[in-house]
């Protein structure tokens, strides 16, 4: 199983999420750079976090017309696994893989805590190891972390069941509470909530073992590792 | 003028000028302070010395080292708040960087006026906040510790310091080295008009507001050099490098040509600009952010400007290396500036007058005070005071988490990173103006075993420091007597210690338009955790409380005396340097034995209050009985050093104890944590009763409140 990691000018969590991946959870992992295009035979995609452009004009904007987003969207058709990550999850929303906005959180400023999500959709590539309702400890990191859909399409996430994960406790201000939501197909899932800085018992000393689900659920998909 | 006239023998040419102006003000030569930093111990066993370097390097076992900076932008933030302290975080970095290592955290001290009363002071704090957070976050390197404090000494003004972490392989260490004919080569941001004589106006009072002085922040230039710079360092491609911090060009030319002991010869055209009518002396001592100066040679030249490519970022070949040890800048084939490189970069030294200020034998021993408030409400206040509330509400606006490194988070003693080797590296940064104003000497030497404290709490084990130390105008004889008894008694404690000192920074001038500040060392001191290390577990039932260390009389200078009673005075904390090795070696060895559950360092407001900050932190009352000859606000409040309160599981009490009597460390067994209220008791009377919750709630929320309104 082979796993990208796309890095554009800016990203800063793409080294973490690297190491979760690869000296964790044992996965062939490669970073792609934004201007590279992606190898047909990959099989899943993360984009992770940091500050895209220097969140210059709106955050994830630019990067979301990097060249590597239209192998993106191709392989979002062919129903590839994806993972938008904080600034990853403002890209996909930005280059249109993802319905929603992120606007500046309700304080106005950048957050940095942790929090408990709860898991709202176990039937994704990231999600199928947990339980419905589930509580994950996990860290978020963001100044435009809010999520914001019109009342139209929040009925039509909630019919879809689009909405992946929601915030245990209001947070930042994000509509019904929502922390992560995927495409129609459940193939495509961004969250604002930062999985690979919570997998690990040393640096996540609540409990690692729901956040480590998100990752063991890719393999359960994808099937072997290496 | 006597110098330059005796050394170059002819009338210097504006260019000149300009370069010697900016080097050789204080901000840059060291000119008052340098004689007097050379008494700090340097060398020790984890201490790697290598030439050129703007930072300090500890190897810390297994092929990998360990680097640290620190560094103050005070007089920027003081009159634009976010881009001062913004490009404070970015300069440091780029010390980190240019040892060819990666930087992994960063820590602030913040200082400012009294922002309960202060609008300006609240401004100038909310910005700096900012600053910082924006910078450091879109960097992703997590800021992890620091600290903040308010004093009236700071009215209009704001002390900004920032202290980088590097990390890397010891074989990737640029060894800094050139050979004649050799590229310079500029990277990064565009020279504009930015920071044009910032030194000189860091090298004065702060009188007027030189907005054109402070540079310009801009983190994503900064995080696109440290990707394009590491990559350089890993192709080989790199012989020697150096940030372009204060003096901008001028400085970083001749102490680069001075520290290899080459010549560099460079044009200034070549010179990429972001206004394109700037004058060749502008370009010479423009502070324009995020610019390096890379020495590399033809062959890698193409390799360079291809991972520059990469990253979008510019890559100059400004000049080159030469044999003749000169600085020769040049505008085309007209010579605007040709100096022996050594002759710049070592400013004339002088000799500043001491005398002890008049201040300290005016001051009052104990306050008077007309009725006794209750000690509950005293405690309460004390909770709620600016200077010891939680900072939740600046730490939760640092990215703190990136890196995926802190294993221990801000808001407990020093903040912990897990190394790649299995190590843990515990960093705290301290300071205390209040007793530094008392007892100038003993002040410095107790920030000092603070921060030591605070990483043994963590059961690391110091292996370096870093000193900032801060003060208002030199020429002044009692403010340089107070810089040289805060510098000599950080040397004696860190030669006591074998504690070397591997990086530094004096920035005198702090002035306010009420006078100087008070003298505000800095110390940040790293500690190496060969195991796990202890993490902060919150108290619960029956758990017993012990003080490690002696309670003194020792008020002066304390958070009671000065923002309970608003008076200063008294006598201040001393450091008893037997007491204070005997006391760390011992806590660390019962933290290596697993007798204790948690450690906290008893500092600021006392004992009262580092039982209260553990009983929030386990919301769980306590039960304290208190003996002592001394008086009840003495043993509540004094800040005495070299004190640690242990929280022992009970079965653990009876190894513990005798530990402690065989080390002949003072200890006394304090009570137990029960209950929900804080209960202090000396002879079976209540003296004071405090509900956790109503204590949680003021120590947690206050700052932010402070903040909020207005």
């Amino acid at each position: 199983m082979k796993v990208g990691v796309i890095v554009f000018p800016g990203s800063n969590c793409d080294r973490d999420m690297y190491h979760v991946l690869s000296d964790v959870f044992n996965l062939k992992t490669d970073f792609f750079w934004h201007e590279k295009s992606l190898p047909k035979d990959i099989d899943a995609i993360v984009l992770p976090g940091g500050f895209s452009y220097g969140d210059r004009l709106r955050a994830g904007v630019i990067a979301a017309h990097s060249p590597i987003i239209s192998d993106v969207k191709k392989l979002a058709e062919k129903g590839i696994p994806i993972l938008g990550v904080c600034n990853g999850f403002q890209i996909l929303v930005e280059s249109g893989l993802l319905p929603g906005v992120l606007l500046k959180n309700e304080s106005l400023n950048f957050m940095c805590e942790w929090t408990n999500l709860i898991v709202n959709n176990n039937t994704t590539p990231f999600t199928n190891k947990l339980q419905i309702n589930q509580k994950i400890p996990i860290p978020i990191a963001n100044g435009e972390g809010r999520y914001f859909v019109d009342e139209e399409s929040l009925k039509q996430l909630k019919k879809n069941n689009q909405i992946v994960f929601s915030y245990d406790e209001k947070v930042n201000g994000s509509i019904s509470q929502i922390a992560g939501v995927c495409n129609s197909d459940g193939n495509v899932v961004g969250m604002m909530p930062h999985p690979e800085r919570a997998a690990e018992a040393e640096i996540n000393q609540i409990d690692h073992k729901p956040s480590s689900l998100i990752f063991e659920s890719l393999i359960e998909t994808v099937g072997m590792k290496n | 003028m006597k110098h330059i006239e005796k050394n170059i023998k002819r009338e210097l040419t504006n260019t000149e000028l300009q370069i010697l102006a900016a080097e050789w003000s204080e901000h840059c030569s060291y000119k008052s302070s340098k004689k007097h930093l050379k008494m700090l111990p340097t060398t020790g066993p984890n201490v790697i010395v290598e030439t050129g370097y703007d930072s300090g390097v500890l190897d810390v076992g297994d092929g990998y080292v360990v680097t640290v900076h620190i560094e103050s932008h005070n007089h920027p933030s003081a009159v634009e708040p976010f881009g001062g302290a913004a490009t404070g975080v970015g300069g440091v970095i780029r010390d980190i960087l240019s040892a060819g290592t990666r930087p992994i955290a960063l820590f602030d001290g913040l200082r400012f006026g009294n922002i309960e009363n202060d609008v300006h002071a609240k401004w100038l704090f909310k910005n700096a906040v900012s600053g910082i957070a924006d910078y450091g976050n879109c960097l992703g390197i997590p800021t992890i510790g620091g600290e903040v404090e308010f004093d009236v000494c700071y009215k209009n003004y704001a002390l900004v310091d920032v202290a980088a972490v590097g990390f890397g392989k010891k074989s990737k260490l640029i060894k800094n080295h050139a050979n004649v004919d050799d590229l310079v080569l500029l990277i990064g941001g565009s020279t504009g008009r930015d920071g044009v004589g910032g030194s000189q106006f860091a090298s004065d009072a702060l009188e007027s507001e030189d907005r054109s002085a402070v540079q310009i922040p801009d983190p994503f230039i900064e995080k696109l050099i440290i990707e394009a710079i590491l990559e350089c360092r890993d192709e080989n491609c790199i012989n020697a490098m150096k940030d372009l911090g204060g003096g901008g060009l001028s400085c970083a030319i001749s102490e680069t040509a001075e520290s290899l002991g080459i010549g560099i010869e460079l044009d200034v055209k070549n010179v990429h600009l972001r206004e394109s009518d700037l004058s060749p002396d502008e370009i010479m001592i423009s502070e324009s952010q995020e610019r390096m100066l890379v020495i590399s040679d033809q062959k890698n030249l193409s390799k360079i400007k291809q991972i520059c490519d990469k990253f979008r970022i510019q890559c100059s070949v400004i000049g080159k290396v030469k044999k003749d040890k000169m600085m020769h800048v040049k505008n085309d084939d007209e010579t605007l500036a040709l100096l022996p490189a050594d002759f710049v970069a070592r400013g004339p030294l002088i000799d500043r007058e001491k005398s002890k200020p008049e201040y300290l034998s005016k001051l009052l021993s104990s306050p008077t005070y007309e009725k006794q408030i209750p000690l509950s409400d005293i405690l309460l206040k004390l909770l709620s005071s600016p200077n010891i509330a939680s900072k939740h509400w600046v730490f939760r606006q640092y990215d703190h988490e990136v890196g995926i490194r802190t294993v221990i988070k801000p808001g407990f003693d020093a903040s912990v990173l897990r190394l790649d080797n299995g190590k843990s590296l515990s960093v705290k940064i301290d300071g205390n103006p209040k007793h530094c104003y008392i007892d100038p000497r003993q002040g410095a030497i107790g920030c000092f075993e603070e921060a030591c404290r605070n990483v043994v709490c963590t059961g690391a084990t110091p292996i370096g420091m870093v000193d900032h130390l801060q003060f208002g105008n030199p020429e002044d004889p009692e403010i340089f007597w107070t810089f040289m008894e805060s510098i000599e008694g950080i040397t004696d404690f860190a030669k006591f210690l074998n504690i070397p000192c591997v990086g530094g920074k004096v920035s005198f001038y702090n002035e306010t338009s009420d006078g100087p500040i008070k003298p505000t060392p800095l110390i940040g001191v790293l500690g190496l955790i060969e195991k796990s290390p202890l993490l902060p577990v919150p108290p619960s039932n029956d758990d017993v409380i012990l003080l490690v260390g002696e309670t003194k009389d020792e008020l002066g200078g304390s958070e009671y005396y000065e923002y309970i009673h608003n008076f200063v005075g008294g006598v201040a904390p001393k450091v008893d340097f037997s007491e204070s090795k005997k006391n760390m070696k011992s806590v660390l060895s019962l933290i290596s034995k697993n007798l204790v559950k948690s450690v906290h360092d008893c500092s600021k407001g006392g004992l009262a209050i580092g039982i209260s900050e553990l009983c929030i932190f386990g919301k769980i009352g306590c039960d304290v009985n208190l003996s002592s000859s001394l008086s009840l606000e003495k043993i509540l409040f004094s800040e005495s050093h070299s004190r640690y309160i242990l929280v022992v599981e009970k079965n653990n009490l009876d190894a513990l104890k005798s530990i402690l009597s065989h080390d002949a460390c003072s200890f006394s067994e304090l009570g137990i944590f029960s209950g929900d209220q804080i209960i202090f008791e000396t002879d079976s009377n209540q003296i004071l009763k405090l509900r956790v919750d109503k204590a949680e709630n003021n120590y947690l929320n206050s700052l932010g409140k402070i903040i909020q309104n207005g």
